[in-house]
Order: C-alpha cells, then structure tokens, then sequence
C-alpha cells in the first residue's frame, strides 16, 4: 500500500525521538549535572538516542594515541643529576621525516671544540604547518619527542605564538607518562629504563649509579629482548665522544667509507644546485 | 602487476598475448617498454587512435582506468602519456604509452575511443600543456585560465620554492626559522600569460562568469541555433552552493526547468597534491594520502603503500606484509568502506531533501569507528596508518582514554571486545535501521528511480567507477577483478544493480554495507588467529627513508568512492630513490565526474543536486 514504507520510516524517527527522553527520564538530571560519572552514563554503551558534549565544559576523552601538535620530552624536575635535561640531542631524524618541513633545529655545538654536542641549541615547530602526522615521534630514536594530547592552541595573533620555540615545547617526562602511560611503559621496556638511554649508559659506567631513580627490577627484567628488536640508531652527535677509543672493526670502515661517499654526492648535488 | 588470466583459451586473454596479438598487428608502431622497472608498450603516437582503437574493440579492453603524463626532464627529455586500460570483466592492464618532444608536445586525443579520457587529458594539457588534437574541450580545468605555465613540468617552480627534493638542507643543523611568506610577499611572485587581458578581472558582468567555460553561448542573449532568442538560460550552481559537497560549480544550460547541458567546474580547492607529492619523498607522501578523499583516509593509504610497496618488491631485499597486517589493512578499510557509504547514503539524502535526520543516525556509528581509528592509529580522519610493508602500529589492547577526562570509567574497552560489538551487533543494527527508513520509503523512490540514468556502455566507455559503475550493472569491483592484499580468500559478493538509476547506486551501497560487515565477520577471526604475530615482517620497523629501486607502478584499490589509482615513477638515481620521479593520482571523484552531463541531460535543476550526491564525490580528491 502507497504509504507503508513512509510510514515505517516515521516509526523510527519517532523511536529516536523517544529514546532520547527515556535515556533523561532514566538517569534524571543527573545525565546534565556536571556530576562525576555524568560523562560514563552519556558515552556508556548502553546510552540510546543522541548526546551532545557541551564543549568547553566537557570535553570528549582523547585515547594514548590521539596525536595533535608534537612536544619535546625533558628530564623530569626532581631527577637529581639531569633534571631538566633535553632528551633531544638533536640528530635531525625528525626535521628529516617531517612531510611538511615545520620543524627547524639548530644542533648544539660545543664552544671550546666546535664538535656537535647532544642537545639542539633551538629547536622550532611551526604549528600552522604541521599536520599533525606523528612520524617525528615514531621516528625519533630517543622517545625525545612525542605528541601532545592539547589541542587547545588557537591565538588572537598567528604570526607571533604560532612558532613554538624550545621553551614553549619542552615539558617534563612526568607529563608524557601522564597521558599516555601503557606507550610510556611499553618505551621504557624498549629502553630499559624510566630514564633517557644516555642516564642509563651513565649508569651502567658507574659515573651516576647510585644516584639515578631506582629502576623497577620487575619491569626492567624483559627489557633486553625487546631492546634487541629496536633498531640500534648511530646518531652523529654521539660519535665524535667514541671516536680513537675504538678499534676500527670491519664493519665501522665500511660504513665510514659509505660515509664519506655519501658526503661526497652530497656536495656534488649541492654544487650543481648552486651552479 | 601480475595477474590471472580469465579462462579462455584464446592466447590474447593474457596480456602477454594481448601484446604479442598487438605487436604482430601493428609491427612498426609498437615496441616493448624495456627500461629498467617498466613495462607495457611504447605506442608511436602517429598510430596511438588506431591501435587504442584495435586495443579495445579486438583486443577487449574496453575500460580505460587512468591516462596521465610524464615530464622526463633530464631522462631522455621527452613528454609521455601513459594509459592503463582493462577488461570490464577483470584481469590486469595493458599499460601503453605515448611519447612526444618535451618543448610542443602533441598527442592524439582518445575522447573518441574512451570518453574517460576526456578530463584525463584536459588535466594533462593543464598540468604538462601537452596538446591533444581532436579533443573537443580542451581548456584548462585545474587551474584557472590566467595561470601562467603549466605546474607539473619538472622545471616548473612554485612561489614559495624551496628545493627540488625534501627534506630541506635549512632545517637541520642549521636551522634558524623563517615563514615561507615572509619571504615572499603575497603578489610579487604573480606572474600571468601574455594573452590575458587583466581587465578582465574586475569585470564583474554576467558574460565573465562563463568565459573561458567554451559553452559557445552569449549567456546575456541567448539564440538557438537558428538565430531565435530562446528561453534558454545560462545558470551557475556554486563554487559556494550547499548542494556541491565543497567548493564546486556546474554551469547548466536550462530551458524552463529542464536541463539541457551541464558543465562541471573544478580546481577550486587545487593545491598541487601531486607537485608536493614530487618534492616530497616517499615516506612523506603517506599523510598527505590522507587528505585527499578525507572520509577514506584508511583506503587512500592503502593504495599508495601498494604502489610503492611493488616498486619495493622490485629490488633485491623486500619483505612482503605480514599476514597480520594485510588483516589489519583490509579490516580498517572496509570499516572506512562502511563510513564511507553511510556518509554517501546520508549526503545524497541531505541533497534530495531529507535534511539531515538521517545522516544523523548514519553517523552515531561513523562516530564508533572514527573512535576506534583514533584509539588505533591517533586521528579520527587523518589516520596516517599504513607504512611501506607494515603499519603505524598494532591493535592496542585496550581502547583507553585517560587525558582530558571527565570521568575515568568512560572509555576503556577491551578492544577485541569493542570490534566484535561493533561488527556483530551495532554495524548491522544501523543498517538495518537504515533498510528501514528508506528502502520503501515512497519519497525516496519517487525522487530517485529513473532519474540520473547511466547505461552499462555509457559507464564503462566515460570510465565510471566504484558504486557509479556498479550500479550501471556492471559487476565490476577490484578486489574481484583484479585482487589484491588478502580478498582472494575472503567471501563475499560484488554488489551489482541493473538500472543505472540514482536509486541503485542507493542499492549499489546498501549491499556494499552488509557485504563489507561480511568480510570483518571473517577478519575478526584471522585476527585472533595471528595475535602475537609481528606487523613487520622482519619484526622491526621500516627504515625511515628506504632506496626505492627503479621503474614504475599502478597500485589501485575499491575505495567507497571508486578505483583509486597511484601511479609512481621511480627515476633518476642509479641504485634507486628517495622521492617519486612522478606520483599521480587516479581520483574517482575527479574522472567521476565526466559522465556527469550526459546523466543530467533533461532532469530538473532540483534533480541535479541528487544526481551529483549519487556520484559521490569529495573535493579534496576532485581537485587535488
Ligand atoms: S629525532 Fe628526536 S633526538 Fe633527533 S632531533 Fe628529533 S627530537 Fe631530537
Ligand atoms: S607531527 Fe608530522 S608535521 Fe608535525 S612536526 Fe611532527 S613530523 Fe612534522
């Protein structure tokens, strides 16, 4: 009959339509009160009809992994030999895997011997540029930078706060376990340590044994396995601290021929841009 | 890529055959493709329309999927138009090729073979300015007609230039921070054709509107062909319109409130994808994917790693994906498929007058599964997931929320827990409701049936894909027709109706919904299966920025909106690449769209909306 399938169609909106009001007949007034478990009973599995979160004063959970503009990880404050330490050391993977090319890092050098040292001397982010993509914190090899779960960022004045320099990145390794505490865990298994690799490569020299955080046992126990799975980065700011210390093995002659080669293209692909 | 022949005897059912059938027909004008990495044929393009002629009336490749140029600047300097046609019955492409001098190139036009040529070709005069006589339109349609240059050529170089090839040398380690416009202020890097005349760009009169459009009409007085003024008028629909689904504009031709002739207008939202895509290196093109068709963003990954993935299996060492992963690829892409379809379903009845009720009932689900891709990948539309032989990461075991919470109890999952809820129970759920609310619905039916016919012929022949091609009855659906990652051992049905009306591409996707709920019914299963597994295969990440060996590759893949093609050259260097020498992209928005005058020819202008909204297109991937 002309008509029927209209009507069945009208069935269902109405059936919405009242599901919304049993869901506020069910939980009362309580489903609107800024009450603690307000936000369980709305987003719960059982909830019928449809919610609205009034943002700003709610806002929705955002899981770990939720990504928006990146961060740099430092030591925490309390940390008694590195405390507020990048763990940056400015290897440049980031600006590298960067798609939009928002990120800008000037690496540090030292003043007396002109060698690279492991901490950027500024480091940049352009957050109009960035898109949000992640690949500088997967890429990192020291978990030195990682995403933020704030996406509250907007400004009255893009050109002067869009540029987050050093200072405005850096937040403690406290925050980052924070938010998202199962990666957290699961880097420091990779690791073997609560603290950054180099804490623990002091560490284990015995330089700062006894006054570095007291590593879980429990938890740094399956750490070298996982560690071997990790590809093992060569970083060339770390380089130069280990270089006439070691005997050249075959293996290191090898990879500094490709090296040296590697920079030879490079200057010849440079000279022909310029020329 | 490789592919099973269908099961006829003939020797030109292969393609071999097809080529070698090809070769001894046309014996002076055909040769083989033999540089490294290649392959297919390189046709002389005196011959190029007689033998696309002989390639798809004898040899049966009746589909032509993409057409698209090259600028081998500085490798062997030559243009090339390259065409990957295919059987409507399934099997791999016959990729033929057409080369021409870089400085006047000219290549015969195929509008008159394909019809899906026709804004393929437009695209590449626009972007390479590669002339193709006999095309009948050949105006730009990306960019605007007071562009100077065209882009694509690889001596072409943008305002804000940087490099030829990321990443930049000024971002490390010497990287003191500049905004690119300060460095150039807005309008002194403008430069314009020597032929425009700037005046033109205050004119504010009607007939400015429609110039450069060739619609061959004084839209201030309209004639007919005899001289008569007629009732006919010149109507403009968009850029701005609430109906175009974006940034898009159709000028249509009406008498009364009939249609006569429709012109679709894009690039207003051109941002050279595929120029950013050149700069960039491999890696960095996967979240640009993204951005193009945005609703799919699962889907677009997934063809480009494809692509990138076969150039990869080229060289010496390749792992192919896990078994795992190619699970958790096909899992995530069929729900993109599922959010895809009720957000295509939901527009088109936005379009038709059912404003949004419905799609707000589509999409309380759409907003699960964007839940569970941010809980999974971190970003709800912008996944960024796939890599070249594995992914971002795998499932985690709990969907878990704990910053910015209100309540800490409110999300946290067991996540095989929340797949299996959603697959078995609420996916379902929303179709059926879904069924409910409209499969019988009079209104729907009356406004749709009959309106915005697409014959099989005329499908295949304008290169329709996706739900547009299949609900022209033709069973055509890459993961049937030429099968890749892991569909050959899944089961389900190609979705197929027979009227070419806007009601069953309504159909098309409806099926296309429950055949989808179908596959993760078997996906949820292999997933248990292969817990614990690894999603790389060495068990360790993909290197950052790996050497991709030369020669090219077609990676396609069913997105919800129709085949998406990536098409990558891999030159220059002698081991290999970090950046595409090219990187097309094959957009079914975009080629879509082609057919879109003949479906609208004597519908109302009201009708019109909804035909665009059962085409199904998104602007990011339109205009690239
Ligand atoms: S990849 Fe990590 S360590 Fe290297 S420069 Fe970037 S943030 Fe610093
Ligand atoms: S998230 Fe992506 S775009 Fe943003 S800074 Fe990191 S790499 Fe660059």
């Amino acid at each position: 009959m002309y008509g029927t399938g209209l009507a069945k169609g009208l069935m269902l909106t109405l059936r919405h339509f009242v599901d919304s009001y049993i869901d506020d007949i069910r939980y009362g007034f309580r489903k609107y009160s800024h009450s603690v478990d307000n936000f369980g009973i709305r987003q719960g599995t059982q909830t019928k009809g449809v919610i609205t979160v009034q943002y700003p004063d709610e806002k929705v959970a955002v899981p770990e992994r939720f990504r928006f503009v990146p961060f740099l990880i430092v030591e925490d404050e309390d940390h008694p030999t590195r405390a507020g330490k990048d763990w940056c050391t400015s290897c440049g993977i980031c600006a590298k895997v960067c798609p939009p090319q928002c990120i800008w890092i000037v690496r540090g050098n030292d003043p007396d011997t002109g060698r690279p040292v492991p901490e950027p001397e500024a480091f940049f982010i352009d957050i109009d540029i960035c898109m949000n993509c992640g690949y500088c914190a997967e890429y990192c090899p020291f978990d030195a930078i990682k995403m933020d779960h704030d996406y509250e960022l907007a400004s009255y004045d893009r050109t002067t706060h869009h540029i987050h320099d050093k200072a405005r990145l850096s937040k403690p390794n406290s925050y980052w376990r924070s938010i998202a505490p199962t990666r957290a865990y699961e880097e420091m298994l990779a690791r073997g340590t609560w603290e950054h690799k180099d804490a623990a490569k002091e560490a284990r020299r015995g330089q700062s044994a006894s006054r570095s955080a007291p590593r879980p046992a429990a938890k740094a126990a399956p750490a070298p396995a996982k560690k071997e799975a990790q590809p093992t980065p060569a970083p060339a700011a770390q380089s130069p601290a280990a270089e006439g210390a070691t005997p050249w093995s075959e293996d290191d002659a090898k990879r500094e021929e490709r090296r040296r080669k590697a920079l030879e293209r490079k200057a010849r692909r440079a000279a022909k841009r310029g020329g | 890529m490789p592919t099973a022949a269908p099961d006829a005897p003939l020797t030109s059912t292969t393609i071999e055959g097809a080529i070698d059938h090809l070769r001894a027909t046309y014996p002076e004008a055909v040769r083989a493709d033999d540089r490294e990495g290649y392959g297919g044929i390189i046709v002389d393009s005196a011959q190029l329309l007689d033998i696309a002629r002989f390639i798809r009336d004898d040899l049966g490749f009746d589909y032509l999927s993409s057409a698209t140029a090259v600028d081998y600047l500085g490798a062997g300097d030559h243009m090339e138009m390259v065409y990957h046609a295919y059987r409507s019955r399934g099997g791999g492409a016959l990729v033929f090729k057409a080369q021409a001098e870089r400085e006047q190139p000219e290549i015969p036009s195929l509008v008159s073979v394909w019809r899906g040529a026709d804004f393929q070709e437009r695209e590449a005069w626009d972007l390479y300015g590669i002339h193709f006589p006999g095309h009948p339109n050949l105006t730009r349609i990306l960019m605007w007609e007071g562009f100077h240059g065209h882009p694509m050529r690889k001596d072409w170089r943008e305002a804000y230039y940087e490099e030829e090839q990321k990443p930049f040398d000024s971002r490390w380690p010497g990287g003191h921070v500049h905004r690119a416009e300060e460095k150039n202020v807005f309008g002194k890097n403008v430069s314009y054709p020597r032929e425009i005349d700037l005046s033109r760009l205050m004119d504010t009169s009607e007939s400015a509107v429609y110039q450069s459009l060739g619609l061959g009409v004084d839209v201030e007085r309209v004639m007919d062909k005899d001289g008569f003024e007629t009732n006919e008028l010149v109507v403009n629909m968009g850029p701005h319109h609430p109906s175009t689904h974006g940034v898009f504009r159709m000028v249509l031709t009406v008498d009364g409130e009939t249609v006569t002739s429709l012109e679709p207008v894009m690039g207003y939202l051109h941002r050279n994808h595929e120029k950013i895509g050149e700069r960039n290196t491999y890696l960095h093109n996967i979240p640009f994917t993204d951005r193009l068709d945005y609703i799919s963003s699962m889907g677009n990954n997934h063809g480009y790693v494809l692509a990138v993935e076969h150039l990869l299996s080229l060289g010496r060492r390749y792992n192919e994906p896990t078994y795992r992963c190619e699970t958790l690829r096909v899992m995530m892409v069929e729900l993109s498929r599922i959010v895809n379809h009720l957000w295509a379903i939901g527009f088109w009845l936005n379009d038709i007058g059912a404003f949004f009720t419905p799609v707000l009932y589509f999409i309380q689900e759409r907003e699960r599964i964007m839940d569970f891709f941010e809980a999974v990948a971190g970003s709800r539309m912008m996944c960024n997931y796939m890599r070249f032989g594995g992914l971002f990461a795998d499932l985690p075991e709990r969907i878990k929320s704990v910053s910015n919470l209100v309540n800490d109890r409110a999300r946290d999952y067991n996540t095989m827990q929340f797949l299996t809820e959603m697959v078995s129970e609420r996916i379902p759920r929303t179709i059926d409701e879904l069924e409910q609310l409209l499969t019988q619905n009079e209104i729907l039916i009356e406004r749709s049936v009959g309106v915005g016919v697409l014959s099989a012929a005329d499908a295949i022949n304008y290169s329709a894909a996706g739900p547009l091609l299949r609900g022209s009855g033709v069973p055509y659906d890459i993961r049937r027709a030429d099968p890749y990652s892991i569909y050959d051992e899944l089961d389900f049905d190609v979705a197929v109706e027979d009227a070419g009306d806007m009601y069953a591409r309504y159909l098309v996707r409806v099926k296309e919904l429950r055949e989808s709920v179908r596959i993760l019914r078997q996906i949820l299963p292999r997933l248990e299966a292969t817990q614990g597994e690894s999603i790389w295969a060495d068990g360790k990440p993909g290197a950052y920025a790996p050497r991709v060996p030369l020669g090219e590759a077609y990676g396609r893949v069913e997105n919800g909106k129709g085949e998406l093609g990536y098409y990558i050259v891999s030159a220059g260097g002698k081991s290999g690449t970090a950046n595409p020498w090219r990187y097309h992209v094959r957009a079914p928005s975009f080629i879509n769209l082609t057919p879109m005058g003949i479906m609208s020819q004597g519908h109302k202008v009201a009708d019109i909306v909804g035909i665009l909204g059962s085409i199904d297109i998104v602007l990011g991937e339109t205009d690239r």
